[in-house]
């Protein structure tokens, strides 16, 4: 596409987004659109990094040796994802470091789906198959952001999400076939995971700050609340093939609009957790505190090799 | 996973700027892969690794996990030279010449294929 000769850099740039070409890194942008997705693509790369934590807790628990394999391996995963993340971040100018030690301070946020707790193993195949679900509805439609790194990693994303989520559900298959016990095990997992998993949506689109701008740009590509539609339709039949009960008394088929209606979010939580105060916040920032101080010796000593292998070549 | 992170009201949404933090970061490589034998290796992303060895240890396992690279480069970020995009399209305008392009040539239909 030749926009360069005829126009200024940022009608260039607003042509570009509306042919649904890809902004790359040396191309000019507005400040506003560079911190929104440095903001956006930090965030998601730190919630990827803290979402280790949580299926971390059950690595050594896992029931048998193939499960433990397959955690580990999901485990794995995520760090990578949060690596291409941070990769497609610093192409906006910024540093990995930096945007740790804003995590650390407690200055940038990550999911709030990462600050409730994982009690039993059927939360396992809780945040498989709801989590997950509920970050690929989400990630298939950021394959299509404006912004060419970023999509690009969702690609390679969306690849390997596909095996976190199906885990998950098998995992639940097995329980919800197996004993009574093992069977209120799954529906308590799912009565504790349904709702926070409503909320990774975010706040309806009339009370989100960024929805309206970020549609514009290209960065989101559909609405908040159009998303959660999404993901409720998908994962109802999905939940009745278990057999088990969606903690909602207002779930019912709109034969009308051709959706589920569901019930209302209970906002007061989902702001408290946001602003620090859900069953975990606290923990996952100190554990991870913990491993980067605990791990600076290494980093420290690998410079160190380094530079006396480069000093004697 | 991925999700709309909000920002509470009253909170500000800015990011902060980048003001080097930390001192001693290991340096930044780009990451090339070439997914098979048969095609050029392509830019993948990047990482961050202390020495050349183990940038090609962190870039086969962040970026190879499921068979993906039947060969790995990696190169600093530093050694990269770029063109601007500007620089390059002033290039090309410079250079419009249809007449190096195949298409430019009227080859009567009896000749056949060409």
């Amino acid at each position: 596409m030749r926009f360069q000769a005829i126009l200024s850099a940022e009608d260039r740039f607003e042509a570009i987004v509306a042919a649904e070409d890809k902004i790359e890194p040396a191309d000019w942008m507005p400040d506003a659109y560079r911190n929104t997705l440095i903001r956006q693509i930090a965030q998601h790369a730190h919630s990827e990094i803290i979402g280790m934590q949580p299926e971390g807790n059950w690595i050594s628990r896992a029931p048998t040796l193939y499960r433990k394999a397959i955690l580990m391996a999901k485990v794995q995963d995520e760090a990578g994802h949060g690596l291409y993340l941070y990769s497609a971040a610093e192409t906006l100018g910024v540093k990995r470091d930096d945007l740790q030690e804003l995590l650390h301070r407690g200055k940038h946020k990550y999911s709030s789906i990462f600050n409730y707790p994982t009690l039993s193993w059927a939360d396992i195949g809780a945040i498989g198959w709801l989590v997950d679900g509920a970050a690929i509805t989400n990630q298939v439609m950021l394959t299509r952001c404006s912004y060419g790194p970023y999509a690009r990693a969702m690609v390679r994303i969306c690849k390997e999400e596909s095996f976190h989520q199906r885990q998950g559900y098998e995992i639940l298959i097995r329980l919800c076939s197996g004993s009574d016990e093992q069977k209120a095990m799954a529906q308590d997992a799912l009565d504790r995971w349904w709702w926070p998993s409503l909320m990774m949506f975010g706040p309806h689109d009339t009370d989100s700050t960024h929805t309206e701008q970020s549609m514009e740009w290209k960065i989101k590509r559909v609405a908040n609340d159009d998303l959660r539609q999404q993901f409720v339709d998908m994962t109802l039949p999905q939940a009745d093939y278990l057999g088990l009960r969606m903690p909602d008394p207002e779930l019912r088929w709109n034969e009308e609009r051709g959706h589920y209606d569901f019930g209302e979010i209970d906002w007061d939580e989902f702001w408290a957790v946001v602003k620090g105060d859900g069953p975990m916040n606290r923990d996952r920032i100190e554990h991870k505190l913990r491993a980067w101080e605990e791990g600076a010796w290494v980093r420290q000593a690998a410079l160190a090799h380094a530079a006396k292998r480069e000093a004697a070549a | 996973m991925t999700y709309e992170v909000p920002v509470a009201p009253g909170e500000s949404a800015e990011v902060e700027e980048s003001a080097d933090l930390v001192n001693e970061s290991w340096p930044m490589w780009e990451v090339f892969v070439r997914a098979r034998r048969g095609i050029s290796h392509v830019h993948i992303g990047s990482l961050h690794a202390a020495d050349a060895d183990s940038a090609l240890q962190n870039a086969r396992d962040v970026y190879t996990r499921r068979g993906e690279g039947a060969s790995l480069w990696v190169v600093p970020s530093t050694e990269i030279h770029t063109f601007e995009p500007d620089d390059i399209a002033d290039f090309v305008e410079a250079n419009e010449k249809p007449f190096r392009l195949a298409t430019a040539y009227d080859i009567p239909d009896e000749v056949g294929h060409m």
